[in-house]
């Protein structure tokens, strides 16, 4: 029996700065200090706050260990383990406690106090690689219940009258889709997991897939008694490695235990599932171009109807449901439709997983209650845009999502109202921008991600991005003219309209959203030729404020090309004609003489 | 997989793997001296044999953890347990033997050991 466990984050946030490297070093001093039997070190999934990776927590005391570095290993196993003393130098410093040798609870944190983890309960509680601990914290017990005591009719009814809807962006209510694929008499059905992830800055998926790769599993399996389904299709990014070994781990296990596979429960349910990995294109997201892609053709949408309920996968009735969906549903058989439908909004039940990122304190996943505001998100759990700069906007939905600005920050987030405000929940990325963000080169960074991702399908799509792209590239080099913007907004609403599938329909949003709430800006760049928040290369020059210079000729030394001159304690100057604007005077000037504009 | 029972089974069995992350606020705690003294007395298998007697009873709402000294070194092995709204009891000289009785006599069914408490053995 341990008296002890040690948690280090296995995410890959905390991967990548060297959480391996912590677990095997703490192995090693565990086994210099004798204490194998009494101390047990797990890796789990995501904790969710990855800005202060890698992380650590140290049970039964709760001790949060936050920004580890392999070198204290050593006195975390002298200090800690072996004599009780929790090193205070290394907690993150919101669970302080002065003057004792507690700490405080992380639920009693500004980061997790607001948050209600339903999706990412067991991500960093429970080793993913175990299935043993899926089953210890009621792993698998509603597929045992929904394969003993429910009918099928039964399970939709639950997962209707919850409320559930789809997580991946679009919001359809899965209970409603799940009754359109069982209503389709066929000989075979099949259930799709769609965990090819491709918006920038989202990655709830990958962190559920790496932290609580089972609970996926056995939503599916559930899914397939409820549609008459036996076989299963998850569908990951290649580019998840640590994603992609633990579902196949976590697809052994179940095999092994008989929960994949046949006569599941002493029933006649049979189902079984099968990874496939996607090459890493974003319009595989789409559902019928996912589906290709399993077929093992070139990843292309197709023309909706006929729908994947009726006509799927390989013609077959289909459904696809996103990860976060997934890992709600047992819990949702679990605990009953009223629980669930008891959180949210009217008609947005339960929570929704954020990828907070962008100029925010605390960059990580969190899980809060549809409703919540983005204040709170931002504010409160995020811990507010750094180095004293003021929030300007934030993005959700990726590509296809657009801005909140300031204005609309206490508007409650649900799938409804931001689509009000013109953007939209999307997957959960959520990207914070500050005063220094240029609005148009927002707009411009997610058109080039379009362009590039565009599958060539359809001419709206293919041509019309590239295009919009173009009308961009010349307002933030300062050629526009006030015609380009009215072209802009008459081409986005043309793709809106014609694009063959949702990749080109969501394409202009970034754009739309951007004119509808900062119009302003696109006008400076336009008719001012110049950059409002100093992020357009072509539009800012870079000057030395006389009064402010003291001629320390640092700028002149650190200047790459030669563009500073002036004498030594007298002020300098910059010949606009050869700067490169790479800043580095600014960044080495000790007297703020220089400035952008 | 045949049968929630055997399903059942299988948790039941591992629960002991995670239930030590499930933080409680009402726990009671007992604490055992580590420090350089405690260790030096014997601190340590008076702390795994708690741990063993805990597990076995399946007792849910102990929390058995370690701390530094106290201050009264000579009385090492230190055993201290707090219960939310009652005095600490502070146990001393504690050996496997005495922290099996404790176990069962105090955490179980809530008498404390007076004869191997610090008032008992100051005196």
């Amino acid at each position: 029996m341990y008296r002890s466990n040690v948690l280090v984050c296995g995410g890959t946030g905390c991967t990548s700065s060297n959480s391996e490297l912590i677990i095997q070093r703490l192995k090693e001093e565990i086994a210099a200090k004798g204490l194998e039997q009494e101390v047990n070190v797990i890796r789990t999934g995501c904790f969710g706050l990855c800005a202060l990776g890698p992380i650590m927590i140290v049970y039964p005391e709760g001790a949060f260990y936050s920004m580890v570095k392999p070198d204290d290993v050593p006195e975390i196993v002298e200090e800690h383990l072996l004599k009780g003393r929790i090193v205070k130098r290394l907690l993150y410093q919101e669970t302080v406690v002065e003057n004792s040798n507690s700490v405080k609870s992380l639920n009693h944190t500004p980061f997790y106090e607001k948050q209600h983890r339903v999706a990412l309960r067991n991500c960093g509680v429970i080793n993913p690689e175990d299935i043993d601990e899926y089953i210890a914290v009621d792993g698998y017990q509603a597929l045992g219940k929904v394969l003993t005591e429910m009918t099928p009719q039964d399970v939709i009814d639950v997962i209707t009258k919850s409320g559930l809807r789809g997580r991946g962006g679009a919001g359809f209510p899965t209970g409603r889709k799940w009754l359109f694929a069982a209503q389709n008499q066929a000989d075979q059905k099949y259930v799709c997991c769609n965990a090819d992830e491709g918006d920038p800055g989202a990655f709830m998926d990958r962190s559920i897939l790496e932290g609580d790769p089972h609970a996926v599993l056995e939503a599916m399996a559930i899914a397939g008694y409820a549609i008459g389904a036996s076989q299963g299709y998850i569908y990951v990014r290649a580019e998840y490695p640590i994603a992609v070994k633990r579902l196949q781990i976590a697809i052994d296990q179940a095999r092994e235990y008989g929960l994949l596979g046949k006569h599941i429960f002493d029933t006649d349910f049979n189902f079984d599932i099968e990874l496939r990995l996607g090459a890493g294109a974003f319009v595989c997201g789409e559902e019928t171009a996912l589906m290709t892609s399993i077929e093992g053709k070139r990843g292309e949408p197709r023309p909706r109807p006929p729908f994947p309920a009726l006509k799927g996968l390989f013609g077959k009735p289909t459904i696809l449901n996103n990860v976060e969906t997934y890992a709600n549903v047992a819990q949702i058989i679990l605990k009953g439709a009223d629980w669930f439908a008891s959180m949210g909004t009217e008609k947005s039940k339960g929570t929704k997983v954020f990828a907070l990122g962008g100029k925010i304190k605390h960059t990580g996943l969190v899980e809060v209650p549809m409703g919540t505001t983005l204040r709170e998100i931002v504010e409160e759990i995020g811990g507010g845009v750094p180095d004293g700069h003021t929030f300007k906007a934030a993005q959700t939905g990726g590509p296809s999502g657009g801005c909140i600005p300031a204005s609309q920050m206490d508007v409650p987030i649900d799938y409804d109202n931001l689509i009000a405000i013109g953007s939209m929940m999307g997957s959960g990325g959520l990207i914070v921008m500050d005063d220094t963000t240029c609005m148009v080169d927002i707009a411009k960074f997610f058109l080039e991600f379009t362009v590039d991702e565009s599958c060539g399908k359809c001419t709206p799509c293919r041509v019309g991005t590239r295009r919009l792209l173009e009308i961009l590239n010349k307002i933030t080099s300062g050629n526009g003219t006030l015609e380009d913007i009215d072209r802009l907004e008459e081409l986005c609403n043309y793709l809106k309209e014609n694009s063959l599938c949702a990749l080109g329909q969501t394409a202009p949003n970034p754009v739309l959203s951007t004119l509808h709430y900062f119009r302003d800006e696109y006008i400076a760049h336009v008719t001012e030729k110049r950059c409002p928040a100093g992020a357009c290369k072509a539009l800012t020059n870079y000057y030395i404020l006389e009064d402010k210079c003291k001629g320390c000729t640092l700028c002149a030394r650190n200047c790459p090309v030669g563009a500073i001159s002036g004498t030594v304690k007298k002020p300098h100057v910059i010949d606009t004609s050869k700067c490169i604007k790479c800043g580095a005077c600014m960044e080495k000037c000790k007297f703020n003489a220089i400035v952008k504009r | 997989m045949k049968s929630l029972a055997e399903l059942q089974a299988i948790r039941d069995k591992a629960r002991g793997k995670v239930t030590l992350r499930e933080g409680q606020d009402d726990a009671i705690r007992v604490l055992v001296g580590m420090a350089t003294c405690g260790i030096a007395a014997g601190a340590r298998p008076v702390l795994t044999t708690i741990v063993d007697e805990v597990a076995k009873r399946g007792l849910q709402n102990v929390m058995v953890t370690q701390t530094g000294c106290i201050g009264i070194c000579q009385f090492e092995p230190v055993v201290e347990v707090v219960e939310p709204g009652k005095d600490k009891i502070t146990y001393v000289k504690m050996t496997p033997e005495k922290a099996v009785r404790m176990v069962n006599d105090h955490l179980v069914n809530g008498n404390v050991v007076t004869e191997f408490t610090i008032g008992a053995n100051s005196k």
